[in-house]
């Protein structure tokens, strides 16, 4: 079960960062394809993010998805707020919405 | 246990009645699929919202049996 220590240091990593990404591995090794996926999208546009790899802590691979209501990983978020997953961020930066996005909560993006 | 294309396909027609569901077996191998779901459900609401009700209509399989399932989703 998550405890609420979890999820309080799950909102203080989200909280404590513009951009935080949740993912398997880290984004020099990622150890999952939809993971890598959006690392790279997140490089390729030249954004800061934070990464957390939940490989390294079971409590947070399993509390993520309690705290975002979302059963998959990664998971991005921006300025504390849930993007999504591999599927949206994907679609999103393929239809230049995720630039938008960026811009209009004042990260600088490509 | 990987899952039949059918049983992700019917599983989401029972939560969603109204939607067309067009499911993809990406890869061949009856666990790597592609669901592309159309609903009228799905009107208004972002896209997170709309994926979260394909989830919830999968009913905790996704991130268990259904490790790898993209989705595409939109309105009529």
């Amino acid at each position: 079960m998550t405890d609420t220590a979890t999820l309080e240091s799950i909102r203080n990593t989200v909280e404590g960062h513009d951009v935080v990404l949740f993912m398997k591995g880290t984004p020099l090794f990622p150890q999952c394809g939809f993971s890598s996926l959006v690392s790279r999208v997140l490089q390729h546009m030249g954004v800061e993010y934070h990464s957390v790899n939940v490989l390294e802590d079971m409590e947070v691979r399993e509390g993520i998805k309690v705290f975002s209501d979302w059963p998959t990983i990664p998971q991005l978020y921006v300025k504390g707020e849930f993007i999504g997953g591999c599927d949206i961020v994907k679609e999103m930066f393929e239809t230049g919405e995720l630039k938008a996005f960026f811009d209009e909560k004042g990260i600088e993006a490509a | 246990m990987p899952m039949a294309a059918d049983d992700i396909s019917r599983l989401i027609r029972e939560a969603l009645p109204d939607a067309q569901v067009e499911i993809e077996d990406l890869a061949g191998d009856g666990d790597h699929y592609r669901a592309t779901v159309v609903s009228p459900a799905f009107a208004g609401l972002p896209r997170v919202k709309q994926h979260k009700l394909v989830y919830d209509a999968l009913g905790g399989r996704m991130g268990g049996e259904l490790h790898a399932l993209a989705l595409i989703t939109r309105a009529p």
